[in-house]
């Protein structure tokens, strides 16, 4: 990474610690301790299950409002208050900021997982009180869970970087719901004819696919996850994320910052 | 080189051939609005330029131009010989935007540790800038305070502090004295001097006339997007208004004084009357005959300010006088 990319990040990275961005953990670490504690009581050999499910959902569902709501306004804040200028009036193409703004807030939500992480973990060991082999695939959960926030990350910096951080919220909303029925979509696609058909199946391989993303409930079922389903997920997360990156460099390398 | 000054040894710092800007406007986008006429300009290198021009003339227009924020529809720039866009042109120049935002959960020495980063300052060597900037603003004990708890002067001093933490060859302020108590102006113009002792070219918009006339070796007037005039300060003042101004000492006013026209005005001992060059001689007369003591004859010279307003004039829009 260059070094000013490096630089924009981590002030990226700071000013979303400053802004109290990692205080959901808080209501993350209350969340865990009480379901954990109300699992206890009241299942009787699905505990795993339920900490597990729950867990990771709520790992998912925070990282994604938190990637939305600081994703869009990455650069129309900037913009709106003028801290942009003194950036572009130095040494700085525009490229670099975008990709500078993306790898910082990207390592907020990769911290603010891995500490939700040892949240889960917690849980787990509390309802249990061992781990066991199986528990392995939650890690391979939290990592399609991370892929999922470069997705939605990249897609709030292209929404940022044209529209009002109040439609650049709708549309990043959009397309995660969108997203995470993308399968059925599909299967949509498959049922129809003609144009209907083009399409729908244009649209469903247009929104990124976040159901193929959701391991959550066969991990929490103690079932493995393919090695090939890693590879094709990994490699679809940063295609997919870096084509909206360029999206988002091409529209803001033509902006005029009024 | 403008104005028939010739000077092989002095380099430009910045060339304006032809920019242009006019936005599309109204829902469909159809309606073109000229923000700037075609401007050519250059400015040389160890100058003090003033950019003159009244609320929405085109200056900030310009600044924004010239520092790739904003692209231009027509024309290109050179500064330093370099391409607007070009990354080694931007590490040699500073800029102060107008009204400056920064971002407030930072400290004043985190920010400008941040931008010296950006700027390519040595590690090494940052922490001391930082400090040396800060000091010369006249904030030297803010390193460790949030810039959310700063009041506006004290951000357009963090600003101006930005614009030469990297010891850039050109500072682009955009109403520098904005926001600023007498103070701060005088501090600020004393700074902007000591840049230019120091080699540096500075190259500021404002609309306070006095702040141009008491700095600049140039300056320029803009007006709806239209360059009016160009020059240095004293071509531009020293057009003699056909006019003599008169001091004598005492408070009388000798009766033929009004019928050679003077507008007389008395201030605690003194008498000043203005009046046309042709009857100089007849009202010195009188004044020796009433035996009154006097104090100065001098030309009336247009002031900068009346030259600008003058300039503004649509009637009177004409091309620079140097340029």
């Amino acid at each position: 990474m260059n070094g000013r990319i490096a630089y924009i990040a981590s002030n990226t990275f700071r000013e979303a610690v400053r802004d109290r961005v990692l205080y959901n953990l808080i209501a993350f670490a209350l969340l865990m301790s009480g379901a954990a504690i109300l699992v206890g009581q009241i299942s009787i050999g699905i505990e795993r299950l339920v900490v597990i499910n729950l867990g990771l959902t709520a790992v998912s569902l925070f990282g994604i409002v938190i990637a939305i709501f600081i994703g869009i306004g990455l650069v129309s804040k900037e913009i709106d208050k003028r801290t942009l200028y003194t950036v572009l009036s130095r040494p700085v193409q525009r490229w670099e900021f975008i990709v500078g703004k993306f790898f910082g807030l990207a390592g907020t939500l990769i911290v603010n997982a891995f500490f939700m992480a040892l949240g889960v973990f917690a849980a787990l060991f509390y309802v249990s009180r061992h781990f066991q082999g199986s528990d392995g695939w939650v890690l391979v959960a939290l990592y399609f869970i991370i892929l999922q926030f470069l997705i939605i990350t990249s897609l709030a910096l292209l929404f940022s970087s044209f529209s009002s951080p109040l439609l650049s919220a709708v549309f990043a909303f959009a397309l995660f719901v969108i997203g995470t029925f993308a399968e059925d979509l599909r299967g949509f696609a498959g049922l129809t004819k003609g144009i209907v058909r083009w399409l729908a199946t244009g649209a469903a391989y247009l929104v990124p696919n976040f159901s193929a993303l959701n391991v959550i409930s066969s991990v929490a079922h103690e079932q493995p996850v393919a090695r090939q389903l890693i590879l094709s997920n990994t490699a679809y997360a940063l295609v997919y994320a870096g084509v909206a990156l360029c999206g988002a460099v091409l529209i803001f390398e033509r902006r005029n910052l009024k | 080189m403008k104005g028939g000054r010739f000077s092989p040894a002095i380099m430009t710092a910045i060339d304006i051939l032809g920019l242009e800007k006019t936005y599309s406007v109204g829902f469909w986008r159809k309606k073109p609005k000229c923000a700037l006429k075609p401007l050519h300009l250059s400015v040389d290198e160890g100058e003090i330029f003033g950019f003159l021009g009244p609320n929405g003339a085109g200056k900030t227009t310009t600044l924004k131009m010239l520092m790739g924020l904003v692209y231009p529809t027509g024309g290109s720039a050179k500064i330093l010989g370099m391409d607007i866009n070009d990354p080694r042109m931007k590490a040699q120049i500073g800029f102060l935007p107008e009204q400056p935002y920064f971002y407030d959960y930072l400290t004043a020495g985190e920010l400008l540790n941040y931008y010296g980063q950006l700027s390519g300052v040595p590690a090494k060597d940052r922490e001391r800038r930082v400090r040396e900037v800060l000091d010369r603003v006249g904030l030297p004990d803010v390193i460790r305070v949030q810039l959310r708890k700063f009041s506006k002067g004290m951000l357009q001093r963090v600003g101006i502090a930005q614009a030469i933490l990297h010891d850039p060859r050109i500072v682009f302020f955009d109403e520098p004295m904005s926001g600023l108590d007498p103070m701060g102006r005088r501090e600020v113009r004393d700074l902007m001097e000591q840049l230019k002792h120091e080699g540096k070219t500075v190259f500021f918009s404002t609309h306070i006339l006095s702040d141009a006339e008491a700095l600049c070796d140039r300056v320029a007037i803009i007006h709806l997007g239209e360059l009016r005039s160009v020059g240095a300060v004293a071509d531009l003042t020293s057009s003699v208004e056909g006019k003599v101004e008169l001091i004598w000492h005492g408070n009388k006013i000798p009766a033929a004084m009004k019928a050679l026209g003077a507008d007389c005005h008395i201030t605690g001992d003194t008498v000043r009357a203005v009046l046309l060059e042709g009857n100089q001689d007849a009202a010195l007369e009188a004044l020796r005959r009433e035996q009154l003591r006097i104090i100065s004859l001098i030309p009336v010279r247009t002031s900068l300010e009346e030259y600008f307003v003058r300039k503004l004039q649509p009637s009177k829009a004409v091309a620079g006088v140097t340029s």
